[in-house]
């Protein structure tokens, strides 16, 4: 029995080769971190990362270190998209055709600050991949709200008293509104999804687009060990569906529920919705319930 | 499997060294975040099942799989817990380092 037990070889679902190395500074369980280390998986060492200031700017390491290895141009907050676009120019320039040039952002610079460069981008359809990985809020200047934040959370600039009361921004819509070849979104709990998306995109040519979303326990007051775990239930209830759009108009759905869990059980994991009351609950399931229809209907229309 | 890099800090004698270009010129594994740890995991050999999940979820790269099996490498763990939480066969246990 146990001889049997020896022989028995392992079999990974995603490749070993890392590009990311431990030493790095994100905190204890950060999503953030997970979601590089896949993508990384599927991009592969010709890569160049253009990172604006966020959390992974600070997680690389201080210069002349990086965690990473491929090169990252660290970037101005508001540029990861025209600074992917000019490193692609540039690499055409001098012949390069085969490097991917990712642009690799947080959802304060890409929902935010960034959408302006990012929307150029898109509607140049320059060739890069835009990754912007979601932890809900400015985490790298202390947990400000960011239009990411969704309904209902806490943060340090939209207090308890105060708690957001407008919905997450639809990026997807906004850039399905682009007629961009790809768009997807993504989850650390569901990484070997997110690694055949990062392949799939890296070999299209055009601005692709993907939404990863990436908790953050100090940010969301959750534990470190919840991260993967808020990851899947995420997409489980319907708040962070999994799907792509191509050209803007073939909706696809990734991963398919056949029942969506209430949404209160993850609301309650995180400490930054505490406060909300039952009621707040009922509402935050309803806008749930209702987006999902209409998602549902987008995938009935494109099929 | 990995870890056949250096971990090694680099120290510029004088600004001459200093590369004109800002061009990372090391890695982070001299920065041994294990240091960060509270609590550690502690796998059971004996009832894992080799299924890797523990590998896969793991946001510091501080495990390696050799001779086909979960090895945790506590230079670099933070004992975020993740691969326990995550374990199918519940055999890593999370421990309290002592101080
Ligand atoms: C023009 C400009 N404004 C503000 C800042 C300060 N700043 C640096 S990172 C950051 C927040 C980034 O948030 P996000 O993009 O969501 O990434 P995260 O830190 O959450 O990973 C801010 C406001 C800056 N660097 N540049
Ligand atoms: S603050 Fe959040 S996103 Fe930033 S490194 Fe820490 S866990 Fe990761
Ligand atoms: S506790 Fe966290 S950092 Fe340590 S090995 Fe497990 S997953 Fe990796
Ligand atoms: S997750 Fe658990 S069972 Fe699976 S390889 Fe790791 S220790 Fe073994
Ligand atoms: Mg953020």
């Amino acid at each position: 029995m146990s001889q049997e037990k020896k022989e028995k070889k392992m079999t990974l679902s995603l490749p070993e080769e890392e590009l990311m190395g431990s030493g790095h500074r994100a905190c204890q369980g950060c999503g953030a971190a997970l979601a590089m280390r896949y993508a990384l998986k599927a991009l592969g060492e010709k890569t160049v990362l253009c990172i604006p200031a966020c959390c992974w700017s600070v997680i690389d390491g201080p210069f002349p270190y990086s965690s990473l290895d491929v090169p990252i141009y660290h970037c101005a907050f508001e540029t990861a998209a025209v600074s992917a676009s000019g490193v692609k120019a540039g690499l055409e320039m001098v012949g390069d055709t085969e490097t991917t040039v990712v642009a690799w952002a947080g959802d304060g610079g890409t929902f935010d600050i960034g959408i302006q460069a990012l929307s150029g981008a898109a509607e140049r359809n320059d060739d890069i991949l835009y990754v912007c990985y979601d932890n809900e809020a400015y985490m790298n200047t202390g947990i400000q709200r960011s239009s990411a934040t969704p309904y209902g959370a806490w943060t340090t600039t939209t207090p308890v008293k105060h708690f957001k009361n407008r919905p997450k921004k639809d990026m997807e819509a906004i850039m399905a509104a682009h007629r961009i070849p790809y768009i997807a979104t993504a989850s650390v709990g569901y990484p070997e999804d997110l690694f055949k998306k990062v392949k799939k995109a890296k070999d299209i040519e055009g601005t692709r687009f993907l939404h990863i979303y990436a908790p953050c326990p100090p940010g969301w007051r959750s534990r470190s060990e919840d991260t993967v775990k808020l990851s899947r239930m995420v997409v489980q209830n319907a708040i962070f569906p999994l799907y792509e759009i191509e050209w803007g108009e073939k909706y696809t759905l990734n991963i398919k529920l056949r029942e969506k869990k209430p949404v209160d059980d993850y609301l309650r994991m995180q400490g930054r919705f505490r406060h909300l009351t039952e009621k707040e609950i009922a509402y935050i399931q309803e806008e749930v319930n209702r987006k999902w229809e209409r998602l549902l209907s987008l995938m009935d229309r494109s099929n | 499997m990995k870890k056949e890099k250096q971990a090694k800090e680099i120290i510029f004698k004088s600004e001459k060294e200093v590369p004109l270009m800002p061009m990372s010129v090391g890695n982070m594994l001299w920065n041994k975040t294990g240091g960060w740890r509270n609590i550690r995991p502690v796998i059971d050999l004996e009832n894992c099942i080799q299924c890797g999940i523990c590998w896969k979820f793991c946001p510091d790269v501080a495990i390696s799989i050799e001779n086909e099996r979960p090895v945790v490498d506590y230079v670099y763990c933070k004992g975020c817990g993740l691969c326990a939480e995550e374990c199918p066969s519940k055999c890593i246990a999370m421990v309290e380092e002592e101080k």
